[in-house]
């Protein structure tokens, strides 16, 4: 895969873009269709795109296995974090109105947080898991 | 603002504790943080036990949302209790996980052991906490999807077979509920527990209405390994770590008679609704059925692990005995059998526990003589047994007592003769362990020692606590007739 002129270019034209829209899926889940869980498989893609035409050991290198499981559990950690915020503002857990002036900013402000964590850690799950399967064979 | 929050923190104090210490280096901190946090637990579930015991019930709207719309967790004395009995149980066992931990899974898996040990325990409080049967269903998954990981721990590799029949059996359990559920919610518009009763009322004669019953109770049977739906329950016990199996076997199966209960009393109505269908004759059939059959296999069984299993097995037909009834009576028993084979069973599977800690094995070949070298083990194992046949002063008499009472109450001889029959059997496997443990030549140039204390400390905590519940049934009784009354059966 390694000599694959045309793959490795069209591959680093590609990446970029498909980071991008999961990007704009992931902050645009509380308008539109998407959300975390959408955004962070999308992400994640790029990077199993980059590790197949790339190498399992160059993707490895840019986000090691044990970052991934890191964020995996920061990615959790926002989200229930937020609720423990909403309950030290005064209000129930994940009750995001409390967690600006106005409660529709607060809703949306609360679901922006909550779906980010989500796609942390989904689109971190999903490279561990990719990568796990992926390293079965090697030496 | 605690005090209002209880109901919540008991859930989400775990859930936030899982990824922490997941991300902790291996080795003794993860499990200081499961430790501490399963001390906490307990402490919040004695403290919204002791609210809800008078009759008081907590609802806490998640995010704000009212019911029916929002997730509600509404405790009364019936969630009071079971969380109770989880959190306690996860309290004890944390201490002894220290030991068996480090011998039995490698150190580098360590942190995720403990992990997914306090996702699990979310799930069931979550079970336990939750009013709102699609939460219920979520807090379901995640107990059991981290059981599957936990049993796939154990050191031999069979362990993955275990684990993998357990997932298949226990998807298709869950997938089973959640049809059910789904069949609900098409039905009536809600999911949230005393909604669903209240607009079920009019509805109990719908065809949806008898589907959705009909795939809620098998597919809580299946997680409640309800005989014949037991068949991962024996080797999911047999191979899993030991920490996994005390805490599996005594908290996991009573979680689900436990939904068993809030789906037949709170959510449908039992002599409204479930009395018209054969699903209360089909209790008592495979509660009998159940434990006799189990018994038996114990019987045969080689492996003293797997030997509890069956036990196990036949113990939850007693408790299934118990929701056949729908007598006042009935449901006690079964209750307090909720509270005292999690007992039982907790401190037989962490006396055998402490066994493989010193052999390496729970075949029961290599127990010759292990008694009077292990003296303290073998008192647990003698007591526990006990209390597991029934004798009086121990805490398995109580919740047989009452469910003789309940089958004399009915007037079926044959239930009273099956549930002794089931004590008679147990004393036979229970003397099968007694015997080899204590009555055979030990082999001569064996040195085996007494377990470690960190092991017996919490062992015997639960074989006292089998002897205290045997002669105190206060706390108990008390609870279960509190629950009994919640759950709309006149006493």
């Amino acid at each position: 895969m390694k000599h694959n002129l045309i793959l490795r270019v069209i591959a680093k034209f590609l990446i970029p873009i498909i980071v991008l829209f999961a990007l704009y899926v992931q902050f645009h889940g509380d308008y539109s269709p998407g959300g975390g869980f959408q955004a962070g498989v999308i992400f994640s893609a790029a990077f199993i795109l980059y590790a197949i035409v790339f190498g399992l050991d160059t993707a490895e290198r840019v986000v090691p296995p044990r970052v991934l499981q890191i964020l995996a559990s920061i990615g959790v950690l926002i989200y229930a974090g937020t609720g423990f915020v909403t309950l030290f503002l005064g209000g129930n857990f994940l009750d995001y109105n409390v967690l600006a002036e106005q409660p529709v900013a607060g809703q949306h402000l609360g679901i922006l947080i909550i779906e980010l964590g989500v796609g942390i850690t989904v689109s971190s799950v999903m490279l561990l898991i990719f990568f796990t399967f992926a390293g079965r064979n090697r030496p | 603002m605690i005090e209002q929050q209880l109901s919540l923190l008991l859930v989400a104090v775990p859930l936030l504790a899982a990824p922490v210490a997941s991300i902790l280096p291996n080795g003794r901190l993860p499990w200081l943080l499961a430790l501490v946090v399963s001390w906490l637990c307990l402490a919040m579930a004695i403290w919204q036990f002791i609210i809800v015991l008078d009759g008081h019930i907590i609802s806490y709207e998640l995010g704000g949302w009212s019911p029916p719309w929002g997730i509600e967790y509404r405790i009364d004395a019936v969630n009071a209790f079971v969380a109770l009995i989880v959190a306690g149980i996860a309290a004890v066992t944390m201490p002894y996980a220290l030991r068996s931990v480090e011998q039995e899974i490698p150190k580098k898996q360590s942190s995720l052991f403990y992990a997914t040990l306090l996702l699990f325990l979310v799930g069931l409080l979550g079970i336990a906490q939750t009013g709102d049967v699609f939460n219920l269903f979520v807090f379901l998954e995640i107990s059991s999807l981290s059981s599957y990981v936990l049993i796939g721990m154990g050191r031999q590799r069979r362990a993955l077979t275990a684990a993998y029949q357990y997932l298949i059996m226990g998807t298709i359990g869950a997938t089973f509920l959640l049809i059910g559920i789904g069949l609900l919610y098409a039905e009536t518009g809600s999911l949230n527990m005393v909604d669903l009763h209240a607009r079920l009322e009019n509805a109990l004669d719908n065809r949806t209405v008898h589907t959705a019953f009909a795939f809620i109770v098998i597919g809580i049977g299946l997680k409640l390994a309800m005989f014949p739906l037991h068949q991962w329950l024996p080797n999911a016990y047999t191979y899993a770590p030991s920490v996994v199996t005390v805490f599996l076997a005594a908290t996991a199966t009573k979680v689900a008679v436990y939904v068993m209960l809030r789906m037949m009393f709170t959510v449908f109505s039992f002599s409204g609704f479930v009395r018209g269908t054969p699903a209360d004759e089909m209790f008592l059939i495979l509660g009998t059925a159940g434990i006799i059959a189990a018994s038996i296999y114990a019987i045969y069984q080689r492996d003293a692990k797997r030997l509890l299993a069956f036990s196990s097995v036949a113990q939850v037909g007693y408790m299934v005995l118990g929701i056949g009834f729908g007598t006042a009576l009935g449901l006690t028993a079964t209750v307090v059998h909720i509270f005292n084979h999690a007992l039982m069973k907790g401190a037989l599977f962490m006396a055998l526990g402490a066994i493989v800690y010193r052999i390496g094995s729970s075949q029961i070949d290599k127990f010759d003589g292990l008694g009077r070298q292990m003296p303290w083990t073998f008192g647990a194992i003698f007591i526990g047994g006990l209390s597991l046949i029934g004798i009086p002063g121990t805490a398995g008499f109580i919740s047989k007592w009452y469910l003789v009472l309940a089958a004399l109450e009915q007037q079926s001889w044959f239930i009273t003769a099956t549930i002794l029959l089931g004590s008679l059997l147990a004393v036979v496997y229970v003397w099968k362990l007694v015997e080899v443990l204590f009555f055979r030549e030990t082999s001569k140039n064996s040195k085996i020692k007494e377990a470690p204390l960190s092991l017996l400390i919490p062992m015997w905590l639960l074989v006292l606590a089998n002897i205290y519940f045997g002669i105190d049934t206060r706390l108990t009784i008390n609870a279960a007739k509190a629950a009994v009354q919640l759950l709309g059966v006149a006493p």
